[in-house]
């Protein structure tokens, strides 16, 4: 059964009567433990297609089945549930919450779930990324890279079934760039569906997996033959 | 999402923006000390006039010369002089088959005089009564006795001090002021040497009733009053105690009987003389506090409202400026009534620590206030009653609640992306 099946996926916006049509109806399917890279130019609707996939936003029309169950009359609730639990984001800017402290960052998806034992959750998947002695920094005192690494750990840390990247390196110099790549690596590797969106070639090729989109409509679905493997020369250990 | 989490959540969230939660709680301390203030002096003031009227004896009825409407002026305010009341009129109310439920009658006049003893004199006032008086007014001699009848009928010259008036004379000489014998002369008589008058009783502190100092008076019978001070053969009032509060209505009637008969009055129109119930005067004293106090807790609840748009105002901006943090509350699972909880909270809880603060500082203020009038001489209470408390307490929180509910309607119905994206 595909974690992820999508079938003739459209999306419009209406912005003061105009229609835009962002996806031009797409259809791909995914397994579990899968590593995919959704690549694109700007504007070529794969942040769209993401956000649609990750229940953040809706299709238009369309089929899209989660773990073999349509979504389609899914309610708002039930969607909150299913981000809280299935689901972990990692966004390019981050999106930690300021005058917080890195562990009170991660422990936010815990806080609505029914998960016990925050701490300890928390502080383990804060050790999954590196940041174990980053436990008390407030989130304006650590660098680009280690906000990623937090950001990372806080999707890790209700163990979702799919973690969405969306240009998780954007941000960030390449060395921290590769830390972030071989986390969400060894994260796949313990089986943990990874969806990378990005438009550096450089970046998708370490997937497993690409998906060209183009315009709104997917050009290219291609295996990785060459697959590069982040090795962040100790970053992570630092 | 338990309870506990949700509180810590929120007071995190206050305390990162600290001076921002104080000064949307201030608008809240304001309005709720206001509230608890006005409640306190309302019900200060209140005690302050119902102790004053309480203080002379209660089931008073007042007989004055002259026709007046019973909630006017008297007619004396007009400078009219009414000479029709006179002393056998008393007489003839402490008749027990004619008036009975008159407990006591007493017969008065008042002036303004001096007194003088040895090198020492004091300007006080005189009121000319008899022995009907200490039946109809509530008060305790500290030593010998008032004017009795048979002082009274005789003509003695004896007289009663206030305690005050007693001070004034005797304080520091060390002198029993009964059996003295002091000179007494009323303010038209200036010239005069004036009326010896032995000393029988001092009264004990009465403090003020009717805003007036019952110490700063000494007491002679009537007819000297009458005769020697004043020169007139009539009466200014006559008081008549009643046995209870049922019965008043019956008295007025009573009284209104028999000097109809004794004024020889045919219709009412004719009546030349007014029977004041004190009770009725106090309902209309407590009316006028009551509105009072009305008036101005409304003003302090405008206030409250005040502080409540404050607060509208402060999480509609916080909502906009956290609009970021929603859309990522939501897409880490923050379902809308998760959103909307902790947003109420935040209002709620801002409402809730500025209601206390302000019942803090209100009881505070209040409390000084009542040392100022006590201060300034007036018999003031300090009441702080539950209700205020309760009230601005309740009152405080659902202002919170109702002017957080919009804003934190608006944070939950946010669309996850379109807060992510929101700039």
């Amino acid at each position: 059964m595909p974690i992820i099946k999508i079938e003739n996926l459209k999306k419009d916006y209406e912005n003061e009567g105009v229609i835009t049509n962002v996806l031009h109806g797409i259809d791909f399917s995914m397994e579990q433990g899968e590593f995919v890279a959704i690549m694109g130019p700007s504007g070529s609707g794969k942040s769209t297609l993401m956000h649609i996939l990750s229940f953040l936003d809706k299709a238009s029309s369309g089929v899209y089945e989660f773990e073999g169950q349509d979504t389609k009359d899914f309610d708002k609730d039930y969607l909150a549930k299913l981000r809280n639990e299935r689901i972990g984001f990692v966004f390019q800017s981050f999106n930690l919450l300021t005058r917080t402290t890195v562990l009170d960052n991660v422990k936010l998806p815990l806080i609505y779930s029914n998960k016990k034992d925050h701490d300890n959750l928390a502080k383990k998947a804060l050790a999954d990324v590196g940041l174990s002695h980053r436990l008390d920094f407030f989130t304006n005192q650590i660098s680009g890279g280690e906000k990623q690494r937090v950001a990372i750990a806080r999707a890790l840390v209700c163990d979702p079934a799919v973690i969405f990247a969306d240009e998780p390196t954007g941000n960030l110099d390449s060395k921290s760039g590769n830390a972030v790549l071989e986390i969400l690596q060894k994260l796949n590797d313990r089986g943990h569906t990874i969806i990378l969106v990005t438009h550096e070639m450089d970046t998708a090729n370490h997937a497993k997996r690409i998906i060209y989109i183009k315009d709104g409509m997917i050009v290219g679905d291609e295996k990785v033959l060459k697959r590069t493997i982040a090795t962040s020369d100790g970053v992570l250990n630092k | 999402m338990n309870f506990f989490s949700t509180i810590k959540m929120t007071v995190r969230s206050l305390l990162s923006r600290k001076g921002r939660s104080a000064l949307t709680m201030l608008g809240i301390v304001i309005g709720v000390a206001g509230v608890i203030i006005i409640i306190s002096l309302g019900a200060g003031a209140q005690s302050l006039v119902l102790g004053q009227v309480n203080k002379l004896g209660s089931n008073l009825l007042s007989v004055q010369p002259g026709k007046s409407d019973p909630k006017g002026p008297p007619a004396q305010v007009y400078g009219v002089v009414v000479t029709s009341l006179v002393e056998p009129d008393a007489d003839a109310l402490r008749s027990t088959s004619q008036v009975p439920h008159a407990v006591g009658v007493n017969a008065m006049v008042r002036g303004v005089g001096t007194v003088v003893w040895q090198n020492k004199n004091a300007d006080t006032n005189f009121v000319g009564t008899d022995f009907g008086y200490a039946q109809v007014v509530n008060f305790t001699m500290s030593s010998g006795s008032f004017i009795d009848e048979t002082a009274n009928k005789g003509g003695s010259k004896v007289v009663v001090l206030g305690s005050k008036v007693a001070d004034a004379l005797f304080s520091g000489t060390g002198v029993d002021p009964i059996g003295q014998v002091i000179k007494v002369r009323s303010s038209a008589q200036q010239d005069a040497g004036g009326i010896p008058l032995r000393i029988v009783g001092v009264v004990e502190k009465r403090g003020s009733a009717f805003f007036q100092d019952q110490d700063d008076q000494i007491f002679i019978p009537l007819s000297i009053a009458q005769g020697e001070l004043l020169g007139i053969h009539y009466l200014q009032a006559i008081n008549i105690k009643v046995d209870s509060a049922e019965n008043i209505d019956q008295t007025i009637s009573d009284v209104t009987i028999v000097l109809k008969e004794r004024h020889h009055i045919m219709t009412d129109d004719d009546i030349d003389f007014t029977i004041r119930n004190v009770a009725a005067a106090v309902d209309i004293l407590k009316t006028i506090t009551n509105a009072l106090s009305l008036f101005l807790t409304s003003m302090a609840a405008i206030a409250l409202a005040v502080g409540g748009i404050g607060i509208l105002n402060i999480m509609l901006a916080t909502v906009a400026e956290r609009t970021r943090e929603i859309g990522l509350r939501k897409a880490v699972g923050a379902t809308n009534s998760m959103v909307m909880r902790q947003f109420l909270l935040e209002a709620g809880t801002l409402t809730l620590i500025g209601g206390v603060i302000g019942i803090i500082f209100g009881i505070i203020i209040s409390y000084l206030m009542a040392l100022l009038m006590k201060y300034l001489g007036f018999d003031w209470d300090f009441v702080i009653s539950i209700t205020s408390v309760v009230l601005a307490v309740g009152v405080s929180v659902l202002t919170g609640v109702i002017f957080g509910l919009y804003p934190s309607l608006k944070a939950s119905r946010l669309n996850p992306i379109d807060a992510l994206r929101y700039e």
